[in-house]
């Protein structure tokens, strides 16, 4: 069958893959979580980040640790901008219309970026000691792939740690199960949606980077696959729940990696298709995905 | 302290407060009572703020704040105990009571108010980590007051406070409400149990299909006849 070397291989690669989704996922689920709107136009902040990180790179060739953080600011600061512009406006209008409002941002940014841009994809090259190659036998990882993971983790037990013992965290908490009694706590609910915002679209702005470093080429409709991807992954993890965007963006790695490394290679071209047949099987079998509950609706 | 002038408020476009004028002196505890649907619900969320009226003016300490988004009338001391306890139950006992003092920065006041929190129920201190969803209906209220309690009130509205508790703790409850409003808190308490509610209150008013129907000393209403026949069974 397949040799322990593949078969390990295989894992690394879906760890990477699963890290980059886990990422995206994070704030798709908790803004979902807070608004109960499926931010289409998060993918969209994830070509933001690469692309300002590719500006970063070539235009200034800013050190990297550079390259890292400012796509992160500005993928927080493009996320703020939008729930203020498009989303605070429709806070009392029904849920689909915010729904259908995300679909014309998403549309939105990705023709501004094709007009200020252009569609022509760019490569997208780190600097040499990122793409500098491992190798143990057959099995072979880039110091990016190892940077990618490790960031990942840091990052999520970081907004953990937040969301599990601050105030404002307890207070993102709170509003994502009820904004009423959140407004009677005395929390500013404007401003704890702003904030998950701002966390969402800084973890999509440095997923973009990864991305865009993994693959080497960026273009500006490279954030509306990740992001429909993203959105199976918090599903399968049940949406709104953090840990379950965390462990759906790595069972989603997982599938893909292991559909394309495991079934023959003829399948290989269906890998997108089977990512969504898996949505639909786990809706079918458990809506509410892994992490999540019976929904409760306030009215 | 609070005082209601002719406030109408709408759901869409049926009008569920038909001008409401109701005042509220410190250091009393006063009483809406009334039938399902009279109004006393929609009255507490129009003065915290969850509602606006469309006419009317609500003014606080003499400060109009008809216009002010509830998070700062929190700030300004008012705390809002919801009908149906809206405990947020994914949280623990520790962070709901947390979130009730979340405009509030100075640690030891905010311990020390707890302290006193779990002496006026123990229960709370006993699943102090536990999901507030796993508690008994009795300690969900108990956590709901408790919580508007930790803001440090000035005036406590309390919404149904003894809907669905046994008797006993409905003795027990009241007993807390009143030991509340000595320590100097102002308190508008909505109840079903008019009887219970008159027995504690200062002041009372009688709400019906959203006007007030009558208003008066406590003592007077539970002597009244209309009042007797209406809300208090006899």
């Amino acid at each position: 069958m397949f040799s322990l070397p593949y078969v390990t291989q295989q894992f690394i690669n879906a760890i990477i893959l699963g890290s980059i989704y886990a990422l995206v996922a994070i704030g798709l689920s908790m803004v979902y979580g807070i608004l109960r709107l499926i931010n289409f136009a998060h993918g969209d902040i994830l070509m933001i980040g690469a692309y300002t990180g590719l500006f970063l790179l070539t235009i200034y060739k800013a050190p990297f640790a550079v390259v890292l953080i400012v796509p992160m600011v500005v993928g927080g600061l493009i996320g703020v901008i939008v729930e203020r512009v498009a989303y605070r406006p429709l806070r009392k209008a029904p849920e689909v219309a915010l729904l259908i409002t995300s679909l014309a941002v998403s549309m939105f940014i990705e023709n501004l970026a094709i007009m200020v841009l252009s569609p022509r994809p760019r490569r997208f090259l780190i600097p040499s000691f990122l793409s500098r190659s491992h190798f143990y036998g057959a099995i072979n990882f880039r110091n990016i792939d190892v940077l990618i993971v490790l960031l990942t983790i840091i990052l999520v037990i970081v907004l953990t740690m937040f969301v599990k013992k601050t105030k404002v965290g307890i207070a993102m908490r709170a509003t994502a199960e009820s904004i009423n009694t959140s407004y009677l706590m005395g929390i500013n609910v404007n401003n704890i949606i702003m904030l998950t915002f701002a966390i969402g679209s800084l973890l999509a702005g440095v997923a973009g980077m990864m991305f865009a470093s993994k693959y080497g080429r960026i273009e500006p409709f490279m954030g509306f696959l990740p992001g429909l991807k993203a959105f199976v992954a918090s599903v399968i993890g049940g949406i709104g729940s953090l840990p379950g965007a965390v462990v759906g963006g790595y069972i989603l790695g997982f599938a893909e990696i292991f559909f394309v490394g495991f079934l023959p290679p003829q399948l290989s071209g269906y890998r997108d298709g089977f990512v969504f047949l898996l949505l639909i099987i786990v809706l079918l079998i458990k809506p509410s995905g892994i992490f999540g509950q019976a929904e409760k609706r306030e009215v | 302290m609070l005082r209601l002038e002719n406030v109408e408020v709408y759901y869409g476009v049926i009008r569920a407060l038909k001008g409401i004028t109701l005042e509220v002196k410190k250091g009393e505890i006063v009483s809406l009572i009334g039938a399902n649907g009279a109004g006393k619900t929609t009255t507490l969320r129009t003065i915290s703020g969850l509602l606006f009226p469309k006419r009317g003016n609500i003014y606080y300490n003499g400060k109009n704040i008809t216009n002010i988004p509830p998070y700062e009338r929190v700030g300004m001391g008012i705390a809002h105990s919801p009908e149906g306890r809206e405990i947020f139950t994914g949280l623990t006992v520790y962070e709901n009571l947390i979130l009730g003092a979340y405009l509030r920065n100075n640690r030891s006041e905010i311990d020390s108010d707890m302290k006193w929190i779990f002496s006026l129920f123990p229960r709370l201190y006993e699943r102090l980590n536990k999901p507030a969803g796993t508690l008994s209906g009795g300690e969900q209220q108990m956590l709901a007051i408790g919580r508007a309690l930790m803001a440090k009130p000035k005036l406590l509205m309390l919404d149904e406070p003894s809907l669905g508790l046994a008797p006993i703790l409905v003795e027990e409850l009241f007993e807390v409400i009143e030991s509340i409003n000595k320590k100097g808190t102002t308190i508008l308490l909505v109840e079903q149990n008019a009887n219970m509610a008159l027995s504690i209150s200062k002041r009372a008013y009688v709400l019906e299909t959203g006007t007030i129907k009558i208003e008066g000393d406590a003592k007077e209403l539970q002597e009244n006849e209309e009042v007797k026949r209406a809300y208090l069974g006899a």
